[in-house]
């Protein structure tokens, strides 16, 4: 537990992506099986625990250490487990190093503990811990370690140690349970790659590059289909019967996390057995919901019955992986989608239906039916060259994305924040704002969003300068700035917004150019966007 | 016949809008704006101000004064050696070694047979760059509480050190930026970097270097420091670099390779605080006492009174309250003889 709990704490105070991936790559390299797999499992999001309420760790606290001065402390700290970790009391001579206990007899122990002895244990192992320990030991038990590392860059830290891709990790993931022995077995060359073939595992996405219209030119229109980019999230649906013949249904997002029992409307349309790729949509009688509709199903612990009711979920099919056991995925693209159309035609099955091929003759027919598009629903175009296999990863060459003409508006810079890392001492995140009129008839800037990309390092050591020598007030690590300089925002969609004051929300905004010759008074105001919602 | 009421120490002691003032000497503690008389803890500026007419202090303290200031600014100073007696009118002044920083002292005064020790900042822990605190018995001890919380347990500064060091082995091609004080911590970080065998030159930013060399000058050997705007490109790369803690968000701080970085200070120690100061590496160093020391400390000076002041005074007070000793808060002295009128 020492080593993870170490883990946890350089993990919480590092920021960077790159150097969180050392940190567990090197835990992994260094730590024994199984304590490693419990720790990626727990990392990953994937260890079912016993946890612990909090009020048991405020009780067994305040059992050992006066109310008042815990009450005091945890108002201070303000994180109940860093509070207890911190003022439980030391044990003289009892916290030797190799007397506290390791990640898996704390797994195994709470798994097997019953109910009433579990405070005493918990307690005892408290006691033969150091501080740091004691806190991962809280975190891991009252849940949610929140050290910003997701599922998939554990996986990624974890394709590192084996030198193989990250979908190769991902493939054989959903096969395994904690603590994986069999997958760092496979990683470390101990074992052949595990067999998978009965477990209804994810297949690792095929992804598109961006392109634009020059790019197409130089491409023959025949050989590639094209349909719509849907605006929702892209999903594997994975059914499959396991060694017992029960059928396993599985909704995985892009990155392989399972999301299937966010969606039982989905997981009871399933009465089938394939692998199918489509997006995930809010459809009301036939038409796709605004993007904003889904996202309020998302991330859900529990389902909401209303929200089946008013927010019904549907997936819309782009491909088919597998059927009925055969790996359809080393065959051309028109041929899956010969079988995907015979299989839907076949079972008909609800809550599903098929994304429609787009019938064009050349680039610049494209071009107008992708100009014309003016459904909420719809993002883009998807160019897939007919001949493609259905690769892993995102090679170059078979499937574009040709996104909408992003949409523009000229905005003020009112407040810039410090960035992280190589960032920290630049003001690299900007909030923008645009006019509106206040109830005494002036106008005034109103915040409509903020961005940190979109600007080269050179147009970004010239933006902190101005933010630096136009500074009125410092809030923190955020500094107020004289309204003084106009940014051309891009973003893809704008939608309503009760979170924020200006009553609107944009989605992927990014500085598009920086109007360094434009005055502030002809920046866009607050009607001219709200007019762009769909 | 006049009858002999016992004397309470707050009525030669008190707290006054000028600051801690001592009645029978005539002299103010730590005054935070100048005044006529000063006697001066230590050097840190919350504690040592420009400006007073007469300001008396340990030798090092005054240094360090007259360095920060200017001649100007401590137009009369006046120094008294560590365990020295002074008769200051009717009472008798003392400095005894209170541990923070170079020169830093626990006031002594006694006055009709009654002792009351100002301990100014302080703590516990060993440090090679000033005298080790002294306990005093005493009838009043005044205590910080900076980090009077029971979740302030500073632990082992040389394994915060080797944290440092394992930092600068594993990133060879970053430097490591250690945010330090530019009066005490930069100084006692660089003596437990020697101590841990770490002989390569520290690069140390310009607003050390003055204080750096007043240490030297003082007997506390750092070994060799560079300055780092005298560093050509490249040569900051697996270097440990020291500057005070404003530094890592300044400009200044880009002529680092990609810099880790790290803070010194006791409040590291709670990761919220930690976060909240960007750092990367937090260092739990402090030269204040932890929660132990201050326990311990208001056990060993057997006073019958402790007064607590700037820092999380309630628990400590609540401590004291189990532990049977009578303790109050300092600022609190001042209203009560208000209300009592």
């Amino acid at each position: 537990m020492k080593a993870f709990a170490r883990l946890l704490d350089a993990l919480a105070f590092q920021s960077a992506r790159n150097g969180k991936l050392q940190l567990l790559q090197e835990y992994f390299a260094t730590t024994p099986d199984p304590d490693r797999g419990y720790a990626l499992a727990a990392l990953a999001g994937d260890l079912k625990l016993r946890t612990a309420k909090p009020k048991l760790i405020r009780e067994l606290v305040t059992e050992r250490v006066d109310p008042e001065l815990f009450r005091l402390s945890y108002d201070f700290v303000g994180d109940l487990a860093e509070t207890a970790a911190l003022m439980w009391p030391a044990t003289e001579g009892h916290c030797d190093p190799d007397g506290s206990p390791g990640l898996t007899d704390i797994v195994e122990g709470l798994n097997r503990l019953t109910r009433s002895d579990t405070p005493e244990q918990i307690a005892d192992w408290l006691d033969r811990m150091d501080a740091t320990t004691r806190w991962g030991l809280l975190k891991l038990i009252t849940g949610g370690l929140r050290v910003g590392v997701s599922a998939r860059l554990a996986k990624t830290a974890l394709a590192e140690l084996g030198h193989v891709a990250v979908s190769e990790v991902e493939e054989v993931w959903h096969a395994f349970d904690p603590p994986y022995t069999e997958i760092f077995a496979w990683l470390e060359g101990r074992d052949p790659v595990p067999d998978i073939s009965k477990a209804p595992t994810f297949r690792p996405l095929m992804l598109a590059n961006p392109v634009d219209e020059s790019e197409l030119l130089a491409f023959d229109p025949t050989a590639y289909f094209a349909e719509w980019k849907w605006d929702g999230i892209r999903v594997q649906v994975v059914s499959q019967r396991d060694g017992n013949g029960t059928l396993q249904k599985r909704v995985y997002s892009r990155t392989g996390d399972d999301i299937g029992d966010t969606f039982p409307d989905i997981l009871d349309g399933i009465d089938f057995e394939a692998v199918l790729d489509g997006e995930l949509l809010v459809v009301r009688d036939g038409v796709v919901a605004p993007f904003n509709d889904l996202q309020q199903r998302l991330n859900r612990k529990r389902v909401d019955p209303k929200l089946l009711d008013t927010h019904p979920a549907h997936i819309r099919l782009y491909d088919m992986l597998v059927a009925a056991g055969e790996d359809l995925r080393d065959l051309p693209l028109r041929d899956r989608r010969v079988r995907l159309e015979d299989w839907f035609g076949k079972t008909q099955p609800t809550r599903f239906d098929l994304s429609p091929i787009l019938d064009f003759s050349s680039w610049d027919a494209l071009s107008k039916i992708r100009a014309g598009a003016r459904d909420s629903g719809i993002e883009g175009l998807m160019i897939k060259q007919a001949d493609s296999a259905y690769q892993a990863g995102r090679p170059r060459g078979p499937w574009f994305k040709w996104k909408r003409d992003p949409l523009l508006a000229d905005a003020v810079l009112m407040y810039a924040q410090r960035g992280h890392g190589k960032r920290s001492s630049f003001y690299s995140d900007y909030t923008f704002g645009c006019w509106r009129q206040d109830s005494n008839g002036s106008d005034v800037l109103v915040p409509v969003g903020k961005a940190y990309f979109g600007f080269t390092d050179e147009e970004l050591a010239q933006l902190d300068r101005w933010v630096r020598n136009n500074t009125t007030n410092r809030f923190g690590p955020v500094r107020e700035v004289e309204p003084g300089l106009v940014f051309e925002v891009a973003f893809d969609s704008i939608h309503p917004s009760k979170r924020h004051k200006s009553g609107v929300a944009m989605r992927f905004p990014r500085i598009h150019r920086i109007r360094w010759d434009k005055p502030i008074e002809e920046a866009d105001r607050l009607e001219s966007l709200e007019a762009l919602i769909e | 016949m006049i009858r002999k009421i016992k004397q309470r120490p707050e009525d030669w002691l008190t707290v006054t809008p000028q600051g801690l003032y001592c009645v029978p000497g005539d002299f103010y503690i730590d005054p935070p704006g100048a005044v006529a008389r000063a006697v001066i803890t230590h050097g840190h500026a919350d504690h040592a101000r420009p400006g007073h007419e007469h300001a008396l202090t340990t030798p090092q303290t005054l240094d360090i004064m007259r360095h920060r200031f200017g001649p100007g600014g401590v137009p009369d100073g006046q120094s008294l050696d560590y365990g020295t007696s002074l008769r200051i009118g009717d009472v008798t002044l003392r400095l005894e070694p209170a541990g923070h920083v170079l020169g830093s002292a626990q006031a002594v005064l006694e006055y009709n047979s009654q002792r009351i020790v100002v301990s100014g900042d302080y703590k516990r822990r060993a440090d090679p760059t000033c005298a080790p605190f002294e306990v005093v018995t005493c009838d009043v001890f005044i205590t910080e509480a900076t980090f009077g919380l029971p979740v302030f347990r500073h632990p082992d500064a040389g394994d915060e050190i080797a944290k440092v060091l394992h930092s600068r082995k594993t990133n060879p091609a970053r430097s490591v930026l250690v945010g330090v004080y530019a009066l005490g911590k930069a100084q006692r970080v660089i003596c437990l970097l020697r101590a841990a065998g770490y002989d390569a030159p520290i690069y140390i930013h310009g607003a050390l270097e003055g204080l750096c060399a007043l240490y030297e000058r003082h007997g506390i050997a750092l070994g060799a420091l560079r300055s780092v705007t005298d560093a050509q490109t490249g040569e900051l790369a697996g270097q440990i670099v020291l500057a005070p803690p404003s530094a890592a968000r300044d400009r200044w701080a880009r002529r680092l390779p990609d810099p880790i970085v790290a803070v010194a200070s006791g409040w590291m120690g709670v990761r919220a605080r930690a976060r909240q100061r960007g750092a990367e590496l937090p260092l739990t160093i402090s030269d204040h006492a932890d929660w132990d020391e201050l326990t311990r400390t208001i056990h060993d000076v057997e006073a019958e009174e402790i007064w607590v002041t700037h820092g999380r005074e309630e628990a400590l007070i609540r401590y004291a309250a189990l532990h049977g000793i009578s303790a109050r808060a300092l600022s609190l002295v001042g209203r009560d003889e208000e209300e009592s009128q």
